[in-house]
């Protein structure tokens, strides 16, 4: 029987706003699976987004759900989180929301070690205002603001996240589609502050201008450059030069940040 | 019993005034001369159970606030100009959204980084326009300790009334002043809660029914899963691009303030009975006020003062009713900008009578001996 999402979609506001090849329908299946697998209740979960594309994506499922400024999803999350702790809190946003505009909020996250999963949705792209560069966008690639290719050096989404101190990291793709589930539900799982960078293809903003004449294209060239990370491990750096590693990059085990706070001051619960 | 007397800071009477309201979040970003209202919270917070973070940002701060609120808290954020600047992006959000929070904006010499700790009247205006867009604001002027704790109360109560984000407006004299203050005990003043409980169940309930001025809020995790969002939303929360619903939100929620205006609009009346000169003033201004219009009693001029204790929505029925009740024959206005709330007294004045305003940006308060000369200008 075919999986049925319908349980977590609020079915009544589909269609999506996406494009016709956007990769963006197929990240939110592999949520809504990582999310039913840990068989939470819908009631205990808020998704939090920024603006874009992909920040959208609050308004088509069945949670808590909140669609915040540009940027600002981390931030808004952190206050929810610390109001009530017992929420499994999930901040969302493009690579233009987390790394840009949002970049000091999502370091600051990752520094804190709150307990809040956040997932990069990376096109490499502005894809709401029309393909205008990003942080994450590569050097020489073309956007409309970078009409001469882009001149700019661009983010690592997972080094910074490492640097930044996320005790949880981890690399996938929109064609890794099981992957991908278990990327997030790994990530939900996990007690402190988890990243997720979810490498998308923006067919409409990018692909066209950037030589994938079809958004079938930009699928296998995530298959084609994506190497697994046990597989990557055996491999030397010339072998990796020109492909990404996916899978879970870092973990480690910290002290989460409310815990941290309520113990620090002593915290009076209960009143 | 004995009353709870205790020699306080006006800034820390804000955070004790946040804290008898029921406030348990604070998010918040250093700045003087608000900073001992961050600093107060954060020692007093978690002995009552509640929790404080200084965010990166005052962006990320404000954003925290609406958040906390969301989750069912009472949340508090306070600044100073430089701040305020930052805190308007989400301020809007929280206008919009109908999200119950409290912003306090400690005013300091602007524009800019400006004068850190000289005094200064100068956001009057930005409380009102700082975010983009038509939107309700309500902003409260308190001018003494006390005020800074009862109408921190107030604000609140505002905000969780009218689903609304409640600026209180100070500044470094009022905020960095020590005075007496009595703490109210539990009960003394009134606490109000906003409506958790929609009453029908979560297939039926409407975050912003167009129907109604303010609809309850059940906090994230209490069933309703509802949807909010900073676009232009219909009564479901959900985005729409219906130009007629769109002007049918933005009425409503501007309306559901000033509907209620008896309400929220709280003044002080000091000799306006037969005044035929009137004083127009706010927060430590209204001090040297009080004092020019007891001198210029002293020397036969029927002078009286209208003090604001809520500027936002703008006083507009208050000063109107003196303006033609009295025969009033000018009106001061002094502020610590350049002519801000004289604008506004002007618009409600009509040409009825002369207004002048007194401006300064000397850092101090204005003295009672300049108000009084100008008072005596038309007598
Ligand atoms: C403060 C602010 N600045 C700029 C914008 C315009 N804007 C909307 S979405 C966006 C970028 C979206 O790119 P990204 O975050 O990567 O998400 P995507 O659309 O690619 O999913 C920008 C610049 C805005 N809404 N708010
Ligand atoms: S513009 Fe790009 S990111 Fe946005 S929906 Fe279209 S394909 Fe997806």
């Amino acid at each position: 029987m075919a999986y049925d999402y319908s349980r977590y979609l609020r079915n009544e506001k589909l269609p999506h706003i996406w494009c016709p090849g956007c990769t963006y329908g197929i990240v939110l299946k592999s949520f809504i699976r990582a999310i039913d697998g840990l068989g939470w209740d819908k009631n205990d979960i808020v998704v939090a987004s920024g603006i874009g594309c992909c920040s959208r994506l609050p308004g088509y499922v069945d949670f808590n759900t909140l669609h915040t400024t540009h940027g600002r999803s981390i931030a808004f999350a952190t206050g929810v989180k610390i109001a009530n702790p017992d929420l499994k809190v999930i901040a969302l946003g493009g690579d233009g929301d987390m790394t840009a505009i949002g970049g000091n909020h999502f370091i600051h996250a990752c520094r804190r070690n709150i307990d809040i999963t956040v997932l990069v949705f990376n096109n490499n792209i502005y894809g709401m205002t029309g393909a205008q560069y990003s942080p994450t966008t590569p050097k020489g690639a073309w956007a409309t603001t970078a009409p001469y290719g882009m001149p700019e050096n661009n983010f690592d989404v997972v080094n910074l996240a490492i640097g930044a101190g996320a005790t949880f990291v981890a690399r996938t793709t929109a064609y890794h589609t099981t992957h991908c589930e278990k990327m997030i539900k790994e990530a939900l799982q996990h007690k402190g502050l988890s990243v997720v960078e979810i490498i998308n293809a923006c067919p409409t903003g990018f692909g066209r201008k950037n030589k994938f004449k079809t958004p079938t294209s930009m699928l296998l060239w995530m298959k084609d450059k994506a190497v697994q990370k046990a597989k990557a491990d055996r491999m030397s750096s010339e072998e990796l030069a020109d492909k990404f590693v996916i899978g879970v990059l870092h973990k480690e085990e910290k002290p989460e940040f409310i815990e941290s706070y309520d113990s620090t001051v002593g915290l009076k619960k209960g009143e | 019993m004995a009353k709870n007397v205790q020699f306080m800071m006006g800034n820390h009477a804000v955070a004790e005034g946040a804290l008898y309201a029921g406030c348990r979040f604070y998010g918040g970003y250093p700045i003087t001369p608000s900073t001992e209202i961050a600093e107060r919270m954060a020692e007093r917070l978690p002995q009552v159970g509640g929790r404080f973070i200084q965010m990166e940002d005052e962006i990320a701060a404000m954003a925290s606030v609406i958040g906390a609120s969301l989750a069912g808290a009472k949340a508090l954020t306070a600044t100073s100009g430089p701040g305020f600047s930052l805190k308007q992006e989400n301020l809007g959000f929280a206008s919009l959204c109908e999200i119950p929070v409290v912003i306090v904006d400690v005013m300091r010499g602007g524009p800019s980084t400006g004068m850190p700790t000289g005094p200064s009247q100068s956001d009057i205006m930005q409380a009102k326009w700082g975010t983009h867009g038509d939107h309700p604001i309500i902003a409260v002027t308190p001018a003494s300790v006390q005020e800074q704790f009862n109408e921190t109360v107030r604000a609140f109560n505002l905000a969780e009334k009218y689903r609304c984000p409640v600026v209180v407006l100070t500044d470094a004299i009022i905020g960095q002043m020590m005075e007496s203050l009595v703490i109210p005990e539990p009960g003394e003043l009134e606490v109000i809660d906003r409506i958790k409980d929609p009453g029908v169940p979560p297939e039926e309930y409407l975050p912003y029914d167009m129907e109604k001025d303010i609809n309850p809020m059940p906090p994230f995790g209490a069933g309703y899963r509802w949807h909010v969002t900073g676009l232009h939303h219909d009564e479901t929360g959900f985005p729409t691009n219906d130009p007629v619903l769109h002007t049918k939100n933005t009425v409503r929620i501007i309306e559901k303030i000033n509907k209620n205006y008896d309400d929220i609009v709280k003044v002080e009346e000091f000799y306006t009975d037969d005044a035929d000169i009137l004083v127009f003033a706010i927060g430590v201004n209204a001090r040297s006020a009080k004092a020019a219009v007891l001198e210029a009693r002293e020397k036969g001029i029927k002078a009286g003062l209208l003090r604001p204790l809520t500027i936002w929505p703008f006083p507009d029925k208050h000063l109107d009713k003196i303006i033609s009740a009295n025969n009033i024959k000018g009106i001061v206005v002094p502020e610590m900008n350049l002519g801000q709330m004289t604008l506004e007294v002007e618009r409600v004045a009509k040409g009825r009578c002369e207004v002048e305003g007194l401006y300064s940006l000397m850092l101090d308060p204005i003295l009672p001996s300049e108000i009084l000369e100008k008072i005596r200008r038309f007598a």
